[in-house]
């Protein structure tokens, strides 16, 4: 195991900031923390990378003890924080080499491993780091992470207010890291990213919910899910909450996705109260569930 | 100015140097349309946002926004929008009742209409039990739910909402857009930027900016249809990847 996670708790006064989360990261996976701000993602990210003690469990990472080998961690782990945690007055470059010289090596030593991400930023190596955009910071301390070749990988929502085209490049070169053989723990709110990871916990409020495959996860969704949708969304989603069937209604994307509370039950009924209820252009289709359709049903 | 169109953009362009991050830019927006303002990190939202808000001057063009010219009138503007970003909610170390007291102070409320409007935001948002906590002490979704509120205190026309869900939960997530919907329908003007591009589809219209133009304008369906793609995040990418 890559990284293990027993029992771990952790409060700050009388927030449970994390209550008995266990889970296992084998070598070599995508492992996705997928949950909202709030769930405890980075406590429990502080907690492995030993800059956080827990209240209560053991963690290990690559086989060593987060509280009595945290100095054997550090050098082989990468971080990126959540917030942004370069030195904004030195340059790109001198971030680089500075991250490179505290882990005793050099850019050149390790250059194949971020050369992909590097030459992107490279045309403004002179540039201070403060001055960058979003999506260059982010590149930046992902190099910056990846400079002393760490054998895991711990990314606190690297893609949180990134657009939907850097997000697809960033987490495909993600997929090219895990490649070579880093472990990769990552964090993210987006639920559509949590289908790119080998496995995923999903986790609210201190909480793990789910641990398994996206697949697997999605699998376990218990009810029929149906794809809703009429020329009035919203007046649709008003006429659904008050039918007294409904189990769920929740806008998604184009439809509504709507679940009923009975488990055999007539669609014609449904669509005749709508007719009733003056909406036009009804049509109603089963639908799969997604993510984030469990990630709802579970935190219900 | 029209009396439907609550903005009237006409080739409006701000320049930074050599550096053009608003290219001539177009557009209207209805009386109580959802418009979905979406672009790349970089592609020139926020500097746009920042003219039509009348914080920021542009270099040329013309806009009006409720009725009111962003080169002369931007402080009848700003008394006449309503405005929430991710970044700023509320201020964390005042209570929620003292949030809405302030920001109610801010739009020139008076104390009764404070007072009245306290009472009922705490009741519609079933804020009873916390509205004497700190805001600092209250998760994401429920500054953002609160934050939304305070934006719409002095019945603005037109609000305009910067990313106002990142990383909320995905159930609170859907009780803001409700709440979107709901003002919408009465005939609130909402004016919205997003990553999730789930939201996108919520929108009456959306535009989308590349380097500082729009480059797509149109209802989600039929910006479907035109970049052949089975959803706004197809589109997104399709425009967005040049």
């Amino acid at each position: 195991m890559s990284i293990t996670v027993k029992h771990i708790s952790k409060s700050y006064g009388d927030l449970n900031a994390l209550k008995d989360i266990s889970f296992d990261v084998k070598e070599g996976e995508l492992f996705g923390l997928i949950g909202p701000d709030g769930a405890g993602k980075t406590t429990l990210f502080r907690i492995l990378t030993t800059l956080l003690i827990a209240n209560k469990g053991i963690a290990t990472i690559a086989g060593l003890d987060v509280l009595t080998d945290y100095k054997s961690i550090r050098k082989g782990v990468g971080y990126m924080p959540g917030k942004f945690s370069l030195y904004q007055d030195l340059t790109v470059e001198e971030n680089l080499n500075f991250f490179a010289t505290i882990f005793g090596t050099t850019i050149s030593e390790n250059y194949d491993l971020i050369k992909e991400i590097y030459v992107q930023i490279e045309p403004f190596k002179t540039r201070r780091a403060g001055k960058l955009s979003g999506g260059m910071k982010q590149k930046l301390a992902l190099c910056c992470a990846l400079i002393h070749k760490p054998k895991v990988l711990f990314l606190d929502e690297p893609t949180t207010g990134v657009d939907p085209v850097s997000r697809k490049e960033f987490w495909e070169m993600l997929k090219r890291l895990q490649q070579k053989g880093i472990t990769i723990l990552v964090s993210t709110p987006y639920m559509d990213e949590a289908a790119l990871c080998d496995r995923i916990a999903l986790i609210q409020n201190g909480k793990i919910l789910e641990i398994n495959s996206p697949n697997e996860i999605v699998k376990k969704y218990p009810k029929t899910l149906y794809n809703l949708s009429a020329n009035n969304m919203y007046k649709l989603i008003e006429s659904l909450k008050s039918y007294k069937h409904q189990y769920s209604v929740y806008p998604f994307g184009e439809f509504v996705h709507y679940t009923d509370n009975r488990n055999n039950f007539n669609l014609e009924e449904l669509q005749f109260y709508l007719e009733a209820k003056e909406h036009t252009n009804i049509t109603i289709k089963i639908a799969q569930p997604t993510i984030e359709d469990v990630f709802m049903e579970l935190a219900k | 100015m029209d009396n439907l169109n609550v903005i009237e953009v006409e080739g409006l362009t701000k320049m930074f140097g050599d550096f053009t991050a608003v290219d001539t830019i177009t557009f209207k927006v209805k009386r109580g349309e959802i418009f979905g303002f979406l672009g790349a990190n970089g592609a020139g939202k926020t500097t746009a946002i920042k003219m039509l808000t009348g914080i920021s001057n542009p270099t040329s063009g013309k806009a009006k926004v409720a009725g009111f010219d962003v080169f002369n009138q931007a402080e009848d503007i700003k008394k006449n929008i309503g405005y929430m970003s991710q970044k700023f909610a509320l201020y964390d170390d005042l209570t929620v009742k003292e949030n809405i007291t302030f920001f109610g102070g801010i739009y020139g409320l008076s104390r009764a209409q404070i007072k009245e409007k306290t009472e009922e935001l705490i009741t519609e948002l079933d804020l009873q039990e916390i509205a004497n906590q700190l805001a600092s002490s209250l998760p994401l979704g429920w500054k953002q739910k609160i934050s939304f509120s305070v934006a719409l205190l002095h019945k603005p026309q037109i609000v305009f909402l910067d990313e106002p869900t990142g990383g909320v939960d995905p159930i609170t997530r859907r009780q803001f857009w409700e709440m979107i919907y709901k003002n919408a329908n009465n005939g609130t003007t909402i004016f919205v930027t997003t990553h999730y591009m789930d939201e996108a589809e919520y929108c009456d219209r959306v535009s989308i900016m590349v380097n500082g133009k729009i480059e797509a304008l149109d209802t989600p369906k039929r910006l479907k249809e035109q970049f052949e793609a089975n959803n706004m995040n197809d589109v997104f990418l399709k425009l967005a990847r040049e």
